[in-house]
């Protein structure tokens, strides 16, 4: 088997060798659908669609995806299992790899869990089918991208809290950079072409272009290339700070 | 086979590590020496390829761990200092990662983990999670990993330390008897496991080497070397009975236990004229014992003068 598979085996089991995984992924179930139901009323708006349901993704993203991404190498750290780790003949890009996709893959299993609300929808409607599955596919990626950010900034520290906090601080400012209120203040005072490359640079602005339904190539470029650039840093950090 | 080769290792302003080049061969147990903040760790994390050096290199079976890390980390087996491991998982999980991780499969699997598990007697606790275990199991576990693919290089950071004397005298066994065809680095602060297990021995002190030889010639060193302790009833009359003798150099009475001791002239053997001489005089031995020379005393002169040129410098 492969070295990044492995690694990545060994990294999802440890998440439910606790019971913090099954708490993680009851409270992703719940306020998944409070969102859903009671602030983007799911019933009143008379659309068999989910769209309520995926444009609280990114917010319900920004507080639980750093508690999962932030015992990733802080821990690791901590008790020293990483000099074991790095020191078993496995390369860096594959430990990097194989942990970040088990923090992924932990992410992606609480959101398949969400399809009884598909079920739903197809029950009480005849939904676009093909947006449901674009919506889920943009949430998978950008739930990845702040995964990337996540093991990045667990990998700078060996307390998990100050990972989990500065991690929410980075994707708070990568989402607010493409929230409409934000960027019509930024355009007060900044070129329009500077305020573009901001939103451009936001998950939001991306993550809404794919929940549209049509799948762009650059969006699924731009999460390619946010979790390429993350990870990278990301083996750069632990190169510079795994002894400290 | 383990080279290093003017190995340094900088934290910032602290020199961790100064310059320190040796050679292993297989076949060989070094004993890895040194006051506490030594260097001993840092040596072998860089070795293990974990810590970048400064500069200096090393090299593992001819593979040097910064060119071709890979190469080198499959020779290597590797205990880090307080044995580290994944607190979650069970000792059973853990092997079989490790195992895979090393890329044993099949017949060869089994055989292997059932080896470690056996050398290190851990049948007992392979469904115990391993932040559940007690120190010393912990311990065992990580050696349990280290020896798991067999390796040809086995670098060991305080191996030891937590077993009980029955543990450590199973350690100390199966260092022995893996000692034939393979190379291994052992540090230790318990110097009677030098004797045990080692071949040869490094002493540093401040990142630097200060003493690599045998354990015996170590020994040598030692100021008891050859030199003869006794217990009598009249330790007055030996005492000064043993001063007239030619070739003793000083005598020495314990101030605790009454105990003589009798240091002979440089590269002098008094053993028989001491008892010779007790004989002559009528006076009553109830031990007498050679001395080979004390470990201890020689790795504190060693370490404590290089101190002392230290703070002089
Ligand atoms: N990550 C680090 N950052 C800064 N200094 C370090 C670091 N690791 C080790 N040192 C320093 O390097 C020196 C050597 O430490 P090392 O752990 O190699 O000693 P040692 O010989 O293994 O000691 P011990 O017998 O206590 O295990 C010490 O002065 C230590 O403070
Ligand atoms: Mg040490």
């Amino acid at each position: 088997m492969n070295p990044i598979g492995i690694v990545f085996r060994r990294e999802l089991a440890s998440y439910f060798a606790t019971p913090v995984a099954y708490v993680f992924i009851v409270i992703f179930l719940l306020l998944a659908g409070w969102f859903t139901f009671y602030l983007g009323g799911f019933f009143e708006r008379g659309q068999a669609d989910l769209v309520p349901f995926f444009s609280f993704h990114p917010w319900l993203y920004l507080f639980l995806i750093p508690a999962v991404a932030m015992r990733l190498w802080a821990e690791e750290r901590k008790s020293g299992s990483i000099e074991l780790l790095l020191t078993l003949p496995i390369t860096m890009l594959q430990a990097v790899l194989g942990k970040f996709l088990a923090a992924w893959a932990f992410v992606g299993i609480a959101l398949a869990l969400t399809f009884p609300l598909w079920i739903t929808v197809n029950y009480l409607g005849d939904p676009d089918n093909g947006a449901i599955l674009a919506g889920y596919l943009g949430s998978l990626l950008m739930a990845g991208a702040f995964v990337a950010i996540g093991s990045c900034i667990s990998a700078a520290t060996r307390n998990q809290v100050v990972a989990f906090i500065l991690t929410v601080v980075v994707c708070l400012v990568l989402l607010l950079a493409g929230l409409p209120m934000v960027l019509n203040v930024l355009g007060v005072v900044l070129p329009q072409f500077l305020v573009d490359a901001i939103a451009s640079l936001s998950f939001l602005t991306h993550f809404q272009a794919i929940g549209k339904g049509v799948i762009d190539l650059r969006d699924l470029l731009y999460f390619g290339l946010m979790i390429g650039f993350w990870l990278y840093a990301n083996a750069v950090v632990i190169d510079l700070k795994k002894a400290d | 086979m383990i080279e290093t080769r003017e190995l340094c290792k900088q934290y910032g302003r602290i020199t961790a590590v100064d310059g320190i080049s040796f050679r292993v061969e297989a076949g060989q147990v070094l004993g890895f020496l040194g006051p506490n903040g030594a260097g001993k760790s840092t040596t072998m994390k860089m070795i293990a390829g974990f810590v970048a050096p400064t500069s200096g290199g090393a090299k593992v079976c001819g593979f040097d761990v910064e060119a071709q890390p890979l190469e080198a980390k499959r020779e290597l087996g590797y205990l880090p200092e307080g044995a580290p491991s994944y607190g979650e998982m069970t000792v059973a999980a853990f092997l079989g990662f490790i195992a895979d991780v090393r890329g044993l499969a099949g017949e060869r699997r089994h055989q292997r983990i059932d080896d470690a598990v056996g050398r290190l007697n851990l049948g007992g606790v392979m469904g115990q999670s391993i932040e559940t275990l007690s120190k010393g199991f912990r311990r065992r576990v990580g050696l349990a990993q280290a020896i798991l693919h067999d390796p040809k290089v086995l670098i060991l950071d305080e191996p030891t330390d937590g077993l009980d004397p029955n543990q450590k005298h199973e350690v100390r066994g199966l260092i022995n008897a893996m000692a034939k065809d393979k190379t291994i680095v052992v540090s230790t602060h318990i110097l009677e496991e030098v004797h045990a297990v080692c071949n040869r021995a490094i002493i540093i002190a401040r990142g630097k080497v200060l003493a690599d030889d045998t354990p015996d010639k170590l020994e040598a060193r030692s100021r008891y070397h050859q030199a003869v302790s006794m217990t009598v009833a009249n330790v007055a009359a030996a005492r000064e009975a043993l001063a007239r003798l030619p070739d003793v150099d000083s005598v020495e009475v314990d101030p605790q236990d009454q105990r003589i001791t009798a240091f002979p002239r440089k590269g002098r053997s008094i053993f028989g004229a001491v008892g010779d001489l007790l004989k002559a005089q009528g006076i009553a031995v109830s031990e007498l014992q050679l001395e080979r020379g004390r470990l201890d005393e020689v790795f504190r002169s060693v370490t404590q003068g290089a101190a002392k040129e230290g703070a002089r410098a």
